[in-house]
């Protein structure tokens, strides 16, 4: 064990433990793609997951179409019951929550796919140098990323909106930022197994520049460990800046999205209840559904690796 | 020097060198950013010479960064964290009961949590490929993938307000009296962070209880004609422990940022709500102070848990003789 014993939060298997054996072919590494989702399909709780995941997407890209009206526009008194003018009655102020609900999904999903996708890029460079650089500059890139685990997420968000005000294009930043650590940690890992193995040393002999071998030679075959953490790192994300939103830190109104609908009707649940448990109720469900997808594949990946019988 | 105290010296001095760079890191994201702190405080009413100009005497804007930082940890240390902008009075006053409130809800959770998260974690290791243990598995990761928020508000919405109405849907706990004495406002907030918390160290108790249950020594043990009973007690549950204990260390310190939105939801009066108040009002010398606090917990609860782990294990006990 290493002197400073540390666990990520999260329930990931360790790195190593998710490596399938490297290999240096285009066309095994396809089948291996191929052989990990159908491996992971395997699982009743991918397919419950998947599906979620795909109706709720669905839901929010043609909702805008199918909403009986604008989210902006007033159908009826504040607050008034479902009735068959509004399915689900009506807002605050008298928007109809159907509409802003089949309207405000997108911006949840498109924001947590935005900050999941450059959390992603940060964390696997960074881990990517760090597991293919000399072990001083290894320990000074992973020490510094540990003063950043030091955070909470939303603590760190917050401390960075404090300061430089309400703004979209920070939130997804601040978001990435605080997913890189935890990402380059696993990029990390998984680099340390391949970079002695025989391919890279041959690469490395042949006088291939380091550049290329990471991106070439080191970096395809992480790949399948990447995956479920861009899995985990999503389900992460959408409940971050959803909560951000809940907290008027994200979109800000007239705009319609689950987050703010929560905060913006939450003091007249008692009479209203429908404008706050449909938006609850949609980014559970989102979350649960990628969180399940994400367990299967992982899972998958373990039994690939007992299959070829790698660990 | 012993080797064991070596190691656990040197864990504490790579504790002591985090806790610096992240006050480097709160410092540097509030007040050594590009921009003007002073600026974005006042937003449109920074074309006010004067009132700009004692903002930034107030925040020591005036002087050299280092010069700034040097009197900021020095208030840090000596409990001396400045002013509030938004109340006016000192920081150390405005939290010190909030940090009460926060830690009684932390301590609640932590209690209530760990128990039961053990026994699930243990009895699904136990009975593995059960339908209990199915259920606790998917129970666990729809858990813990659901934000604290939406578990709230879940809890509220079954509990609190349009399905049943037994328990209340926000904590208002007056200033001066302590939560201890409106003991109902707590069990909602409570129970959302054991829910969020309690996945995590059940499913690592479970991993690691299926390890050392296949283990060679838990098979001896029971070669030899041991009662199952003191084969679990003595053999399998003091080391499927270990992992459990950093995994639990870690949740607390999780506990310590998952109460900034779980006490706003519910309105109650500690440092989580009063950090969304501060980062609302642009109050820099609140923000600052609680986001430390909370980042030094964290690094404190990693800490121990690191030196519990080299203190319980035998392997790391022994092997350094």
């Amino acid at each position: 064990m290493s002197a400073t014993p540390q666990i990520t939060q999260e329930l990931i298997p360790s790195a190593d433990e998710l490596l399938p054996e490297p290999q240096a072919g285009g066309g095994r590494r396809r089948r291996e793609w191929t052989d990990l989702l159908l491996g992971s399909w395997r699982f009743g709780r991918t397919k419950v997951g998947v599906i979620i995941v795909a109706a709720i997407v669905v839901l929010a890209i043609i909702g805008p179409w199918i909403a009986p009206h604008s989210p902006y526009v007033f159908v009826g008194p504040p607050y008034s019951a479902p009735s068959a003018h509004a399915l689900l009655g009506t807002d605050y102020i008298g928007h109809d929550v159907l509409s802003r609900v089949l309207c405000g999904g997108r911006t949840v999903i498109g924001l947590s796919v935005v900050a999941t996708a450059l959390a992603m890029v940060l964390g696997v460079a960074l881990g990517l140098i760090a597991g293919y650089s000399r072990p001083a500059v290894d320990d000074v890139i992973m020490r510094l990323l540990d003063v950043l685990l030091a955070f909470p997420s939303i603590v760190f968000v917050l401390l960075l909106v404090a300061l430089l005000g309400h703004s979209l294009v920070l939130i997804v930043v601040a978001v990435a930022v605080t997913h890189a650590p935890r990402i380059a940690r696993v990029a990390r890992g998984a680099t340390l197994e391949i970079v002695g193995r025989d391919f890279v040393h041959a690469s490395e002999a042949l006088g291939v520049p380091r550049r290329k071998i990471l991106l070439g030679e080191i970096l395809p075959n992480i790949t399948s460990p990447l995956l479920v953490e861009f899995g985990l790192r999503l389900t992460y994300s959408i409940g971050l800046i959803a909560a951000l939103s809940f907290l008027g830190f994200g979109l800000q109104p007239p705009s319609a999205d689950w987050g703010l609908m929560i905060q913006e009707n939450r003091v007249a649940i008692v009479v209203q209840p429908w404008a706050v448990a449909v938006p609850v109720i949609l980014i559970a469900l989102l979350t649960i559904g990628t969180n399940l997808a994400t367990d299967g594949v992982s899972r998958a990946l373990i039994g690939i690796d007992r299959d070829t019988g790698a660990k | 020097m012993p080797p064991l105290l070596k190691l656990i010296l040197r864990r504490l001095g790579l504790g002591v060198l985090t806790l610096f760079l992240v006050s480097l890191v709160v410092f540097g994201a509030t007040q050594a950013l590009p921009g003007d702190p002073a600026k974005a405080i006042l937003g449109k009413q920074s074309a006010d010479k004067a009132m700009y100009q004692a903002l930034r005497r107030q925040l020591n804007l005036d002087r050299p960064v280092y010069v700034q930082y040097e009197s900021w940890l020095k208030g840090v240390v000596t409990g001396h964290m400045g002013t509030s902008l938004a109340s006016g009075t000192t920081v150390t006053s405005l939290i010190g009961q909030k940090v009460a409130n926060s830690f009684a809800l932390v301590l609640l959770a932590a209690l209530i949590s760990i128990p039961i998260s053990l026994l699930i974690g243990s009895l699904s290791a136990l009975w593995r490929d059960s339908v209990f243990d199915l259920t606790a598995s998917v129970g666990s990761l729809a858990l813990a993938a659901l934000p604290e928020f939406v578990i709230a508000m879940l809890l509220i919405l079954l509990f609190a307000t349009a399905v049943t109405h037994v328990l209340p849907a926000v904590s208002r706990i007056p200033p001066g009296s302590t939560p201890w004495a409106q003991w109902d406002m707590l069990i909602l907030p409570v129970l959302t962070l054991v829910l969020a918390v309690a996945p995590y160290i059940s499913r690592i108790l479970r991993a690691s209880m299926i390890e050392v249950l296949e283990s060679d020594y838990v098979q001896m043990a029971r070669l030899k004609g041991m009662p199952e009973r003191t084969v679990l007690q003595r053999h399998a549950l003091p080391n499927a422990i270990i992992p459990a204990i950093q995994v639990s260390a870690l949740q607390l310190a999780w506990l310590a940022g998952g109460v900034v939105v779980v006490e706003y939801v519910f309105n109650y009066p500690g440092i989580g709500s009063a950090f969304i108040d501060a980062v609302n009002n642009r109050d820099l010398p609140v923000v600052q102070a609680i986001a430390l606090l909370i980042a030094a917990v964290y690094v404190c609860a990693n800490l121990l848990a690191d030196i519990l782990t080299i203190l319980v294990s035998p392997r790391l006990r022994t092997g350094l003789r």
